[in-house]
């Protein structure tokens, strides 16, 4: 199957799909992912590519074979309809980070039901989060990473325990227990989520 | 071991499997990582060296003195690596020295797209192109026999996407080391190239493509896969990925080693299959060698030359040229309103006050209330290479040139030398980026008394490629403490008179240093001190925007700031991007004094 993780430079991408990957691959899965992100620390458009399945050749996806996006970003989602299969499944992240070029009113930064109309012309399987929030109160904004993955844990198919122990793996001791907390809150919103 | 690695910890892991003893680099996307990831292993020397020609001199010596050496860099790198590899091409080696040129097709980040396969031709050297990890991995182990077997140093391609992918890898092999210890042998017509032994050597190269190209007939890494004999694939590097998937029942040759190429294995596919096509990334290296062996082969008239490939560039050239069925394709979605997100300085980074002031003096931004005539830019900003060329973009608008790393401070004594007044050159620069290359320059406009400014922008860091350490910051790639070169000594020991170090983070302290400096007959060197954003560790409240004070003037706006944002005219700050008390930039600049701390009565602002 194939995956997109997007975003903003400094959200967190990179470890969330290398977490969705080096899950994958302890279930014994083939992996490639991928990311592309230009040449900016922070701000820039990001996005990881990633490929499960029994045996994987390239690490890109081509446009219309994208099974599942995850989207930290609003405008970050749309970018990358046109990859989508129809039905794919598209979970968003509700917050927007205006580019230079909407702030200083040269461009405009698409409402909520363009974002949504132009998903929809591939799926309907659009689910908006309270990503950013949420992290928040799971104890700080920088564990939205993990909040999403929570979310994606809920659609993809690999064994909880597999995505906690990559996780436990992969962050630092001291952020342990808070990044396990916004992946479970995460997970727990997914089921509650209505379909929009 | 199953893990999950990009190709550049493969190549560090393969290295020292292999039993690489020393490794050297200079940071530069995509190639960093390998040095990073075998600085880890404690009993291999690394180095960030000051720049790929230093990295390859330290390595070529080391190679000299009996052990195995990795030098990595990014394709423009090389070039700047190349005298002394042409060096190491003629001489040959002793321990073996496998060079990793990391090259960037589709220009990620680099200021070029060039194709370095030619090197390998150029300085008649073997090459060899992994196409995943796990490739990149193993052909290590090959990459360090083949140099010491046929005295060459031996170039190992990879490219953006092979590098920094991510695929499971199988570390099967354990570091094997020789044990004799570091030795020089003393070979005066081997190692001294005096044009007498220059010329012996140069019959050794070209015994040495004699006998590789024999090689290549049997080494693994090039291998034929017959399926369906109606088409078949040449294809090296990730490239072979992509066509595997475009062309899942085709023939392939699959090419590890790409040159020399062996001429027999090629023409044994060709004579196999029905029809022989090329695909490769960038040039057609492989298809114009195979042509000169005389086989009727096509790839370039379908498939792009220039930027990266993937399965769709391939699979559209592949309809073009009627080796896939011309399906319609899906009908896109418009997305061509959605707003693009370019690359950006972070918020609080010590580099936007500088190029403000810059900006601001050289009358290139609008300043609110300022009238339209005389908006002709007053200077002329030569630029170089690093986050900071990002300062290029609107609103800042505070670069003119970016070449290649170093080239700020020629270019800005040659304008100065044309004619150009001395208060209207300037030169930005960025510490890494000065200890890398632009030492040597500014020993010239010492010696040749060019009359510019030159602003160094210190931030301690290799900011761009990761915040690597260098010369400047006192710690080495292992994270030991080292000596430190200090960039105001430097400067004023080569002969600098006027340096003036000033806090990046202080709009009136660079302002009146620029303005100085203009108006000052003489060479002088201004030093921006602050540390990048991303580094700074404590983050202290975020600054917000009192909309009472607030007049929506835009200045603000002015800095591009992605934390600063403007809804309806109405500014406000983002409080997860803002950076807090440590930049106040924006602070500073508010007309109105309407940006500040929030504490219970209100914004203040006290800058």
């Amino acid at each position: 199957m194939g995956l997109l993780v997007t975003g903003v430079g400094g959200q967190g991408i990179i470890l969330a799909s290398d977490i969705i990957g080096e899950a994958a691959m302890s279930e014994g899965f083939d992996v490639k992912k991928t990311d592309t992100l230009g040449m900016a620390q922070r701000g820039g458009s990001v996005v990881s590519h990633i490929r499960i399945g029994q045996k994987v050749y390239s690490p890109l996806i081509s446009e219309g074979e994208v099974d599942f996006l995850l989207a930290f970003e609003k405008l970050e989602a749309v970018r990358w309809s046109n990859y989508l299969r129809s039905s794919a499944t598209v979970v968003i992240n509700q917050y927007a980070q205006p580019p230079l070029s909407v702030n200083l009113g040269n461009e405009q930064y698409p409402d909520d039901t363009e974002v949504t109309t132009m998903l929809g012309q591939r799926t309907d399987h659009i689910y908006i989060v309270a990503g950013t929030e949420r992290a928040r109160q799971s104890g700080d904004v920088r564990a939205l990473n993990m909040f999403m993955l929570g979310c994606a844990s809920y659609f993809l198919p690999l064994k909880v325990q597999s995505w906690k122990d990559t996780i436990t793996e992969r962050v630092p001791a001291k952020f342990r227990e808070m990044n396990i907390i916004a992946f479970e809150a995460g997970r727990k919103d997914m089921r509650n989520v209505g379909r929009r | 071991m199953r893990k999950l690695l990009s190709g550049n910890e493969a190549f560090a892991w393969g290295a020292y499997h292999a039993g690489v003893k020393v490794a050297t680099a200079y940071p530069g996307t995509p190639s960093t990582e390998i040095l990073e990831a075998i600085a880890r292993f404690d009993d291999v020397y690394a180095e960030w060296s000051t720049n790929e020609k230093v990295a390859m001199e330290v390595g070529l010596g080391a190679s000299y003195a009996g052990v195995r050496v990795l030098v990595s860099m990014k394709q423009v790198g090389f070039n700047v690596a190349t005298d002394p590899f042409m060096a190491a091409a003629i001489t040959g080696i002793d321990g073996g020295l496998v060079v990793i040129s990391a090259d960037d097709p589709g220009i990620h980040s680099s200021q070029g797209e060039q194709d370095n396969r030619h090197y390998a031709r150029l300085a008649k050297v073997p090459m060899l192109e992994p196409s995943d990890s796990q490739e990149a991995y193993e052909i290590m182990a090959y990459a360090f026999d083949i140099s010491e077997k046929y005295d060459t140093p031996v170039i190992v391609r990879t490219t953006t996407r092979v590098s920094h992918s991510k695929s499971v890898v199988d570390l099967t092999g354990q570091r094997t080391i020789s044990d004799k210890p570091a030795a020089f042998k003393h070979n005066v017509t081997k190692y001294v190239m005096l044009p007498v032994n220059a010329r012996t050597r140069r019959v050794a190269v070209e015994d040495r493509m004699v006998k590789l190209t024999s090689y290549g007939e049997t080494i693994p890494l090039n291998r034929i896969e017959i399926e369906d004999l109606r088409l078949g694939v040449v294809a090296s590097g990730v490239s072979y990925q992509y066509a595997r998937d475009v062309f899942p029942k085709a023939s392939f040759l699959k090419l590890g080693m790409t040159y020399p190429l062996p001429p027999k294995l090629i023409s044994e596919f060709a004579g196999r299959v029905n029809k022989l096509i090329v695909i490769e990334e960038l040039d057609p290296f492989l298809q114009e060698n195979i042509q000169a062996m005389g086989l009727k082969v096509t790839g370039k008239e379908f498939i792009p030359r220039m930027g990266e490939l993937d399965p769709d560039v391939i699979s559209a050239g592949a309809r073009k040229a009627g080796l896939l069925p011309d399906i319609k394709p899906r009908p896109r979605i418009n997305l061509s309103q959605l707003p693009k997100r370019p690359p950006l300085l972070c918020p609080g980074c010590p580099h936007t006050g500088m190029f403000y002031v810059l900006s601001s003096i050289g009358q290139r931004l609008k300043l609110p209330g300022a009238k339209d005539k005389d908006r002709v830019p007053r200077l002329i900003i030569t630029g170089d290479i690093g986050c900071y060329t990002l300062g290029a973009y609107p609103p800042l608008n505070a670069m003119d040139t970016t070449a290649c790393m170093g080239a700020s401070i020629g270019q800005a004594l040659g304008m100065a030398k044309a004619g150009i007044g001395r208060d209207k050159v300037v030169s930005v620069i960025g510490d890494s980026t000065f200890m890398h290359s632009g030492i040597t320059p500014l020993v010239d406009a010492v010696y040749n008394k060019g009359e510019i400014t030159v602003i160094i922008l210190d931030n301690s860091t290799t900011a761009m490629t990761g915040h690597q350490e260098h010369p400047g910051t006192g710690i080495t790639v292992q994270r030991q403490e080292t000596n430190r070169v200090k960039i105001e000594d430097l400067v004023k020991g080569i002969g600098v008179n006027r340096v003036k170090v000033v806090d990046a983070f202080n709009i009136k302290e660079l302002r009146s240093a620029v303005k100085e400096s203009l108006e000052t007959p003489e060479l002088s060197v201004i030093i921006a001190r602050g540390d990048c954003a991303v580094q700074r560790p404590k983050r202290s409240a975020p600054s917000v925007v009192d909309v009472e004070k607030c007049k929506q003037c835009g200045t603000c706006l002015l800095i591009g700031c992605p934390a600063i944002q403007s809804e309806d005219g109405q500014v406000h700050i983002d409080v997860s991007l803002c950076i807090g008390q440590s930049c106040s930039i924006c602070r500073q600049l508010c007309p109105h004094h309407a940006i500040g701390e929030d504490i219970e009565k209100g914004v203040t602002n006290t800058p």
